[in-house]
């Protein structure tokens, strides 16, 4: 940021460094679509293997817990599912920073690709959570302060996704849309901390803290597989949403027809 | 970085700073708001609202719940290992309801100090284990009083 590194910069503009020149390659969409279209198989069956490995180790080879028995097991979905609904909304709100900073229309799309997404995995914590609630706390719903965030959680992604629709120019769309997500951000450690900062009826964190975590090495390892599943689902989906906004923004660029006809042919 | 970029970025630098800002000040003003119950101590020292429902949280203190034989009535003490209150409540109590269990009651203070609950969740720790491991643990710490 200071004069040094601008200076830095000057001098990779003329030779640059081989992160500018991924990072500006990154911005071509036809190059994002020729290695996005190589690496999804591989992501598929790196999902595939993680999921299977995932479920069997969660819902067969993990012990039952000494106090919630069986019922426990829905944290195989729950948490990397409340884990993605942050994650996601911060690759959405660093696109949307990286939209508005470079006019990058990549990270346009990405941005709006990340939103139908994330509100697909918060609404997964918010029902697995409830339907977790109901027999270990005795409510299907209480408005205590981490439930409440992740709540507006999902309306924040449900306001991008409508703001998006609602403006006919995508470009300016996507500006509009990247001002929220980068607002709404206050929301993601709000989330996290609920636990500490106030009194809740959701416990504290058991794995993302400083500490030992604070579950069984043989619950913990299916957890962490099945984080890893739901993590290459996320690049799947977001690649698919992409590769199809972008089709659809380039439609009348002479590459996008060429595709076209070859698939045709 | 060309300027504009840069100021581009510094602009969004201030507007999630500002808008953070913002936030913690809210949620200091909402500070008592967001707490979703009241300790014991808090109860005693007669914080807790007089004229309406509040909720109250603790551990099940151990040899103090007494259920009536002939209906849904149970009487218990929930400790912060400072005070401790006593809790009245008529119903199905939720499974992880037992003595020494963190649980949050919903009702509002009697003037005899009693709490009239209208509504007993129970809370879990973020601790996950065998049944196994759990029992060759010494007795649980007072940590899980949060």
């Amino acid at each position: 940021m200071n004069s040094n590194a601008s200076h830095v910069n000057s001098v990779a503009m003329k030779n640059p460094g081989f992160f500018t020149r991924w990072f500006h390659r990154m911005a071509s969409p036809v190059w994002f679509y020729q290695i996005s279209g190589k690496l999804l198989p591989w992501l598929w069956v790196l999902f595939a293997v993680l999921l299977v490995t995932g479920l069997y180790g969660g819902l067969v080879t993990a012990p039952a817990d000494y106090q919630q028995g069986d019922s426990f097991r829905i944290i195989y979905v729950h948490v990397p599912a409340a884990w993605m609904s942050m994650f996601v909304y911060m690759v959405m709100a660093v696109s949307g920073a990286i939209a508005l900073i470079w006019r990058m229309k990549l990270a346009e799309m990405v941005m709006v690709s990340c939103a139908p997404i994330g509100a697909g995995f918060t609404f997964i914590a918010l029902v697995t959570g409830s339907l977790w609630g109901k027999p270990m706390w005795g409510a299907w719903w209480v408005w205590d302060a981490r439930l409440t965030a992740e709540l507006i959680l999902l309306f924040l992604y449900l306001g991008v996704i409508g703001l998006y629709s609602a403006i006919e120019d995508k470009r300016m769309a996507s500006r509009a849309v990247a001002i929220l997500a980068l607002v709404g951000i206050v929301n993601i450690p709000i989330i996290h901390y609920s636990v500490e900062w106030w009194n809740t009826l959701h416990q504290g964190a058991t794995v993302t803290k400083f500490d030992k975590p604070s579950i069984h090495i043989d619950m913990l390892i299916p957890l962490l597989l099945m984080a890893g599943a739901f993590k290459v689902f996320f690049a799947i989906s977001l690649l698919l949403r992409t590769r199809n906004e972008l089709l659809e923004r380039e439609l009348p660029r002479q590459w996008v027809k060429q595709l076209v006809e070859e698939k045709d042919g | 970085m060309t300027p504009v970029r840069k100021k581009r970025l510094l602009l969004i630098l201030a507007l999630v700073a500002g808008v953070g800002v913002a936030a913690t000040l809210v949620l200091q003003a909402f500070n008592q708001n967001m707490m979703f119950y009241y300790a014991p101590k808090e109860v005693k020292a007669g914080n807790a609202p007089a004229n309406h429902d509040f909720r109250v949280g603790g551990l099940v203190v151990k040899g103090t719940v007494k259920r009536d034989p002939n209906n849904l009535d149970v009487h218990f003490d929930i400790t912060d290992m400072t005070e401790t209150v006593t809790v009245k409540y008529t119903g199905i109590l939720p499974d992880l309801f037992r003595e020494g269990q963190g649980i949050i009651a919903r009702g509002r203070l009697l003037p005899s100090g009693v709490i009239e609950a209208a509504e007993v969740l129970a809370k879990h720790d973020e601790n996950y284990m065998p049944p196994e491991v759990a029992a060759s643990l010494p007795q649980k710490p007072a940590s899980e009083a949060k």
